[in-house]
């Protein structure tokens, strides 16, 4: 409730607004647009604006730095691989998720990831975080098998902590158990 | 509605569930603390025959009595009620504002005085003060050392947050070392009682700290590439075995308590973790699957081959030693999907199921051993348990609104 008031109250301001200036004579044209300049921003983009003024670079120069430069994973690119029950096998249909990883990165040795491994729930925190650094590792060494460099990539276990599905049922856990790639 | 969803205090609550009396409960009367009122609403008899009653080792025996340490108690009349023992005392204010309380026991039977204590304590102990005294009074009729004093850490999960928490052994005078958007497992004290060593994810993986409790300060001990985790300290409070997987898979390392000097103790590719030390410092018990599954095995410190120490059964973990060195508790899956408290006699192998619930976690021995807390799940609520080494008498510790695991149960000190 304490959200939506103040909405409300600013809401109800502007239809009293709306409809004082409707009843106003000699008020603004509301159908006829205003003049709007437009204005192209120039210096960005090709060449710079200080460009062929001299040496050196002008006093208001700014270099830019683009971290996602060259180096964005492919669209469609699946960043998650499952497993079955007590298994650490990544399984066939995850391949393509795994290579085309390795691919990217093997193009983009600047690039590092996460590969971060889950469990279901069932059984001990600690336990299930040694279980999900298999599951991680697993991933790693199909990664490195491919090309990609030890300093690229970093395995790490959240075991049970985060799961991806609630519920305690085979089709949760079927979502918990699993491997995520991600940006670092 | 939403705005009702505050967050709420988090309030602890054991709440008491005898499932089994023995027979040698002992018939006791308490009276009420003369001036007790003074300190405010920690009426100091009320915490003394709580701690006693949570025990089940007493039977109360209410007696219409005015009588403080002081008193010439009414012996035959307390016999002819069929009480053995008698407990009086007073509360004072000192003049630095202080509180003295003070206490006296007397045995019924033999119509003698047993002794007593006068505690000098600011009003921000008299619970401490009271545990002190039920620790007296149940160490003087039971032979063995009472944990009312002692204190309890846990997590809890809820409303987005993880906190770590610190309760008095009744799960009373709550307070709150660390709160964390991130997951927090594993916490472990420090032999001294005054660190708590646990793993953190705050910064996207696992990473063990240790944390001063009285200063708040805390530092990273272990941020190796990979998973950091489960701390367990050396008896003598100068090492740490930990699990580190910085040169893959899950190892067991020993480091100082600064997280100097880090070695590998564990053999073979297999899973090992889950370490914690017998008693003599010079033994490690451990999880490991060597053999394709999850079992517990022991291994000396110093190196050299480890033994299989749970044989029955497919997953075995979660070790924690008693303090007599005697007693393994320790988690086991059972027929059915059920994860169940086991104890094992270490002379004799023999092992004891003393759990009611069937979705157990994280077992720790209370100091005196007589005790076992560990996490379940009921009505898809998680909460804690206590129960005797027989499985006899249980209490549960339950919090509102909150998911409540990884107990683990402090030292004597603190």
């Amino acid at each position: 409730m304490t959200m939506t008031q103040p909405k409300m109250r600013f809401g109800a301001m502007s239809a009293v607004a709306v409809l004082w200036l409707a009843g106003c004579a000699s008020g603004v044209k509301l159908d006829n647009p205003a003049p709007v300049e437009t204005r192209t921003p120039t210096g960005v983009g090709a060449g710079t604006g200080n460009a062929g003024a001299g040496a050196g670079a002008g006093e208001s120069s700014v270099k830019t730095v683009d971290l996602g430069a060259g180096a964005a994973l492919p669209a469609g690119v699946g960043r998650v691989v499952y497993f079955d029950f007590d298994s650490f096998v990544v399984r066939d249909e995850f391949r393509s998720v795994v290579e085309s990883h390795a691919k990217f990165l093997g193009a983009n040795r600047a690039k590092r990831i996460l590969v971060e491994g889950h469990t279901d729930e069932r059984g001990g925190r600690e336990y299930n975080l040694a279980l999900g650094q298999k599951r991680a590792e697993a991933v790693q060494k199909s990664l490195q098998l491919l090309g990609v460099t030890e300093n690229q990539v970093e395995a790490v276990s959240f075991g049970e902590e985060r799961p991806a599905a609630t519920g305690s049922d085979e089709a949760a856990w079927a979502k918990n158990r699993r491997a995520e790639l991600k940006d670092r | 509605m939403g705005g009702a969803a505050v967050a709420m205090p988090a309030r602890a609550e054991f709440r008491v569930e005898i499932s089994g009396i023995g027979a040698t409960q002992l018939p006791i009367t308490l009276v009420a603390f003369r001036d007790e009122g003074l300190g405010g609403a920690n009426a100091v008899s009320a915490i003394v025959r709580a701690d006693l009653e949570r025990s089940g080792a007493f039977r109360f025996v209410d007696a219409p009595l005015a009588l403080d340490e002081t008193g010439q108690p009414p012996f035959a009349d307390l016999r002819g009620r069929g009480s053995d023992a008698l407990v009086a005392g007073s509360v004072s204010r000192l003049a630095d504002g202080r509180f003295d309380v003070r206490y006296k026991l007397w045995d019924v039977v033999k119509g003698a005085d047993q002794g007593g204590q006068s505690l000098a304590v600011p009003a921000a102990d008299l619970r401490l003060a009271a545990h002190r005294i039920a620790d007296a009074i149940y160490e003087k009729l039971t032979g063995e050392k009472g944990v009312f004093a002692t204190r309890i850490a846990y997590v809890t999960k809820g409303n987005g947050r993880y906190t770590l928490r610190i309760t008095d052994a009744d799960g009373e005078g709550g307070q709150v070392p660390l709160t964390s958007p991130d997951p927090i497992i594993s916490p472990a004290w420090s032999p001294d009682g005054r660190e708590l060593a646990y793993v953190s994810f705050e910064t996207r993986k696992a990473v063990i700290w240790v944390q001063d409790m009285a200063s708040g300060t805390r530092r990273q001990v272990a941020n190796y590439k990979g998973t950091n985790s489960a701390p367990a300290w050396s008896p003598d409070g100068r090492e740490l075995a930990v699990t580190l997987s910085r040169d893959g898979g899950s190892q067991i390392f020993m480091m100082g308590r600064d997280g100097s000097n880090a070695r590998r103790v564990s053999q073979g590719s297999a899973i090992n973790t889950e370490a914690t030390f017998a008693p003599d410092g010079k033994t490690l018990y451990f999880v490991s699957d060597r053999g394709g599954s999850p079992q517990i095995y022991k291994q000396a410190v110093a190196g050299g081959n480890a033994e299989r120490v749970t044989f029955s059964g497919s997953y075995n973990i979660s070790p924690d030693i008693s303090p007599d060195g005697r007693t393994l508790a320790f988690v086991q899956r059972q027929g059915g999907g059920a994860f169940k408290v086991m104890t094992m006699d270490l002379a004799s192998g023999t092992t004891q199921s003393v759990s009611d619930t069937s979705d157990d976690e994280s077992p720790s021995f209370s100091p005196n051993g007589r005790f076992i807390i560990y996490a379940t799940r009921a009505q898809g609520r998680e909460l804690l348990m206590t129960t005797t080494l027989d499985g006899r008498i249980k209490t549960r510790l339950l919090t509102s609104g909150l998911d409540i695991r990884e107990p683990v149960w402090g030292p004597f000190g603190r």
